[in-house]
């Protein structure tokens, strides 16, 4: 059963040999649209954003540290948050500041910089070894501009400044719709993978957990065979790769307890920047979905700007950009960028049309969890072609037991979030508020039946808990 | 061609403001014949093809073998009683389909005029769309119903039981207990001589027993009459007697009297199978019901685990009279429970409401178990009314909420116990 909740790192075995776990439940999206497994590097993009947004728990008014037209090295210090002036958040790219747009209320949105043709980075006095003290290390990696790299459960925070890691988890494998194979990501970059591994290591009391891909596909050495980590693979559908989901299996997160996640980017990143003092943002990039002519993969920075990035693929007319994949990620217009964590740009068609009888008899084939649809009847390999139609209208919840089907954790997902619109902060609590974020419960929100918007109900349910203080 | 139907129907919408009744309705039949082009705003971009009106229109299809049945059978019931073809339901197949529709086709139109009536309005008032509940309520409520049901008492009941049982609490989703069994529980505590004993289940008698004979309407004897004589065909005969020793009793009935013993008196375990009973309209043929119950697992619309679960406890509970064995009825072997009375039809559309049931799986095994359990102890022990499905059904809806918090309690124990 794959449903239990482990105290204990029941997924490892005593002799540190990896562990499978099954995961039953769950619902793999297939579309349209995939990128063929080659890195394109001639992608000219010339303007990059910091996003203060993509930062979730840092103030709205962070403190700047540079103006318009200057010029700034990658891994120059752009602004810190007041709260924690130590904390530096820095530039992915070498250029000029051409812009700092802002918000409501002025809060900062984006700083975008313009690219030099080659980036020059930023050095380092002195880069401590891996022998160095923990001390040490938090204060490089925050002066560095390495420290927003790591992602804080529960509710995939900024990370604590003031405060060690019960575990570090990294999942090597990303089950999302159309989402980008991380082998073809990490490969030529193994050394430095393996090197942000060992910092991890030295910055976490307990053990840095290695989500591994057990579905049968080849997996990259630089993941089976990573060293000084705790290996667990999983086998299932989308959300196995989702960390959120491989956390709860591995080891649960309590309530104040904090862990931290990082993508595999994040961790070559980290790795490169002790391997070879450096600053390297550098981001392989999925540009997928069916409204994209040529799908690719690209070689670029992280926070590209989404028009640049877009520009030879031919972009259909009538369709959404997205940030992400189709199930979590944001929408996004050609002026806008990508977010600064996400490794992949969906591009699918706007279903801004009616359908006759389109609940009844639908004229197409659209994925669907349920087996009243001839594709759900015969699920052999159906390949779709999803819009953004909603395919119904908002309703109160009625269907019971939907979310629980594609989500392999000991969750109730709909008590969750009743809880949350009803304000039970105990209840929130109990059932578990602080191991989800809005990426594992998006596929519950795809499947709903009554349209319900629960990753907006989860962030609410979140922002609440914080407000709280719990 | 789909622009023009579009801008069409554009162009014959009621403004909102003015009449909100007009464009409720509007909207509904709108929605109906067009799937909105509304697209995804925050959160998912995709969402899954599968919506409430789906959901719905599948239980909806799902009982059409019982109303196709139902319809034969109440003619069927009625020619019994009067000793004519009654040896197969297909013999005088046009007398017992046009019987039995002239009895159907009213009560159906009852029951979804004035279910949706009431929540057009509320709609309105609500200024919300109207959701889809009623569509498997309205189906479901026929075939709940005695044939000879009275039609003021059936839309009492159905006023009754919108208003009561879901408006009040605020609509389709809220509800606490099943609104079609609690239009049924209406009628029966109301007006429980229309539910109750050997009178009301065969159609069209002024007495169903010895010295009562056929009772026909003008639209037997002045329209279909003469229809089926140009055709040479049987007629319905108006004052025919209906034939000595017939009581019209139910299985149930016999079966609180003497056991299973008396049952035989008068049915075979195949009549009772395959529906050949006085019953409910929709209740009675069990490899139609059967084959529903199938559709909704199939499909997974409907919860398995209700339907195993109910079963268990049915047969746990049947177990437990079989080895008491106080009375006759205790004695009866389990497995002839699910032919006679309700068992099917409940377990299949009844139980399984997903509003109204526990919401957490491991609750619906509880919930259905309980089910079973409480259903068959009303059944055979309680000697006014024969069937127990409705009033356990409606028990236990009203403690599901009590068994998830229990389950739930269990869950934020697990997770809570580690942290102090």
């Amino acid at each position: 059963m794959e449903s239990r909740i482990a105290e204990a790192p029941t997924a490892v075995s005593p002799e540190g040999e990896p562990v499978i776990v099954k995961l039953r439940r769950g619902f793999d999206v297939n579309l349209h649209g995939e990128a063929p497994k080659k890195v394109h590097s001639e992608v000219s993009v010339n303007r990059f954003a910091v996003q203060a947004p993509n930062y979730l728990g840092l103030a709205p008014m962070p403190k700047l540290m540079v103006e318009v037209g200057q010029h700034v090295l990658a891994g120059e210090a752009l602004f810190f948050d007041k709260k924690h002036p130590d904390v530096l958040f820095v530039a992915p790219v070498s250029g000029e500041v051409i812009a700092i747009n802002r918000g409501e209320r002025r809060a900062i949105q984006e700083l975008v910089i313009l690219a030099d043709r080659t980036i020059q980075y930023r050095t380092y006095d002195n880069i401590p070894g891996l022998d160095a003290s923990r001390e040490e290390l938090f204060a490089f990696l925050k002066d560095s501009g390495a420290w927003p790299l790591f992602r804080q459960r529960p509710y995939n925070l900024l990370a604590d400044p003031d405060a060690v890691p019960r575990d570090i988890f990294i999942s090597t494998f990303d089950t999302a719709p159309l989402a980008p194979d991380l082998n073809l990501v990490v490969s030529g970059r193994e050394a430095a993978f393996q090197k942000g591994l060992d910092v991890l290591g030295k910055l976490t009391t307990g053990k840095v957990y290695l989500g591994l891909d057990a579905r049968g596909n080849a997996v990259s050495s630089a993941f089976s065979q990573a060293s000084g980590v705790q290996k667990v693979g999983f086998k299932g559908k989308h959300p196995a790769g989702n960390v959120g989901i491989q956390i709860h299996h591995i080891r649960p997160i309590r309530p104040k307890e904090k862990i931290w996640t990082l993508g595999v980017q994040e961790v070559i990143t980290l790795g490169t920047l002790f391997l070879e003092g450096k600053y390297d943002a550098s981001r392989i990039v999925a540009l997928t979905g069916s409204s994209l002519e040529k799908p690719a993969y690209v070689s670029t920075y992280a926070g590209a700007n989404l028009g640049d990035l877009l520009k030879n693929q031919g972009v259909a007319e009538n369709s959404r950009i997205i940030s992400g994949d189709v199930l979590s990620g944001k929408t996004k217009t050609v002026e806008q960028f990508l977010d600064v964590y996400d490794d992949q740009v969906s591009v699918i068609p706007e279903g801004n049309d009616y359908e006759m009888f389109g609940w009844l008899a639908p004229m197409s084939a659209r994925p669907s969890t349920s087996r009243t649809f001839f594709s759900g009847i015969f699920p052999f390999g159906w390949i779709y072609n999803a819009t953004t139609n909603t395919r119904g209208e908002k309703r109160a919840f009625v269907v019971t037991g939907q979310y629980e089907e594609v989500l392999p954790m000991d969750i109730y997902p709909q008590h969750l979030l009743k809880a949350i619109i009803t304000n039970d902060i105990e209840k929130i609590e109990g059932l578990g508020i602080h191991e989800v974020v809005e990426e594992d419960l998006a596929l519950c929100e795809f499947a709903c039946t009554s349209k319900q918007p629960l990753q907006k109900i989860l962030r609410e349910g979140i922002d609440m808990m914080i407000n709280e203080g719990l | 061609m789909k622009e023009k139907i579009i801008s069409l129907f554009k162009r014959m919408e009621p403004d909102k403001e003015k009449s909100p009744l007009l464009h409720t309705a509007y909207d509904a039949f709108f929605t109906f014949a067009f799937t909105p082009n509304t697209v995804t705003k925050e959160g998912v971009h995709i969402r899954d093809g599968m919506d409430l009106k789906r959901t719905m229109v599948i239980v909806v299809i799902a009982m059409q073998l019982c109303y196709l049945w139902g319809t034969l059978n109440i003619g069927h019931q009625h020619f019994a009683a009067l000793g004519l073809y009654q040896n197969l339901i297909l013999e005088g197949f046009h007398l017992k389909l046009f019987y039995g529709l002239v009895q159907l086709l009213p009560i159906w139109i009852v029951a979804h005029v004035v279910g949706l009536g009431v929540e057009f309005y509320f709609a309105a008032r609500k200024k919300h769309a109207v959701e889809e509940g009623f569509l498997v309520t309205g189906a479901l409520i026929p075939l709940i119903m005695p044939p000879d049901v009275p039609l003021w008492i059936l839309a009492f009941s159905i006023v009754f039981a919108v208003i009561i049982g879901k408006e009040a609490f605020g609509g389709t989703g809220m509800n606490v207990v099943n609104i079609a069994l609690l239009a049924r529980v209406f009628v029966f505590f109301a007006y429980p001589g229309t539910i109750s004993g050997d009178e009301v289940w065969v159609a069209g008698l002024t007495k169903a027993g010895p010295g009562g004979m056929a009772d026909y309407g003008w639209i037997h004897l002045q329209v279909l009459n003469p229809i089926f004589e140009s055709f040479g065909w049987d007629t319905f005969n108006q004052g025919y007697a209906v034939v000595d020793g017939y009581t019209g009793a139910t299985p149930m009935a016999l079966a609180a009297k003497g056991g299973w013993a008396a049952v035989m008196e008068h049915y075979t375990p195949g009549q009772m199978f395959w529906g050949l009973i006085p019953g409910s309209i929709g209740e009675t043929s069990k490899p139609f019901i059967i084959i529903g119950a199938l559709m909704l697992i199939g499909t997974g619309i409907a919860s398995w685990r209700i339907m195993v679960s109910m079963c268990l406890g049915m047969v746990f509970m049947a177990l437990i009279f079989n080895m008491w064995g106080y009375n006759a009825y205790m004695e009866i072997p389990w497995y002839y429970h699910f032919s006679m009375g309700s068992f099917l039809f409940a377990m299949a559309f009844m139980a399984t409401d997903p509003v109204t049931a526990a919401s957490t799986n491991r609750g619906k095994w509880i919930y259905g178990f309980l089910i079973g359990v409480i259903g068959l102890i009303v059944r055979v022990m309680n000697p006014a009314y024969p069937e127990g499905w409705m009033l356990a059904i409606l028990l236990l809806n009203v403690f599901a909420p009590l068994i998830d918090h229990f389950v739930l309690q269990s869950n934020i124990n697990k997770r809570m116990k580690h942290v102090q």
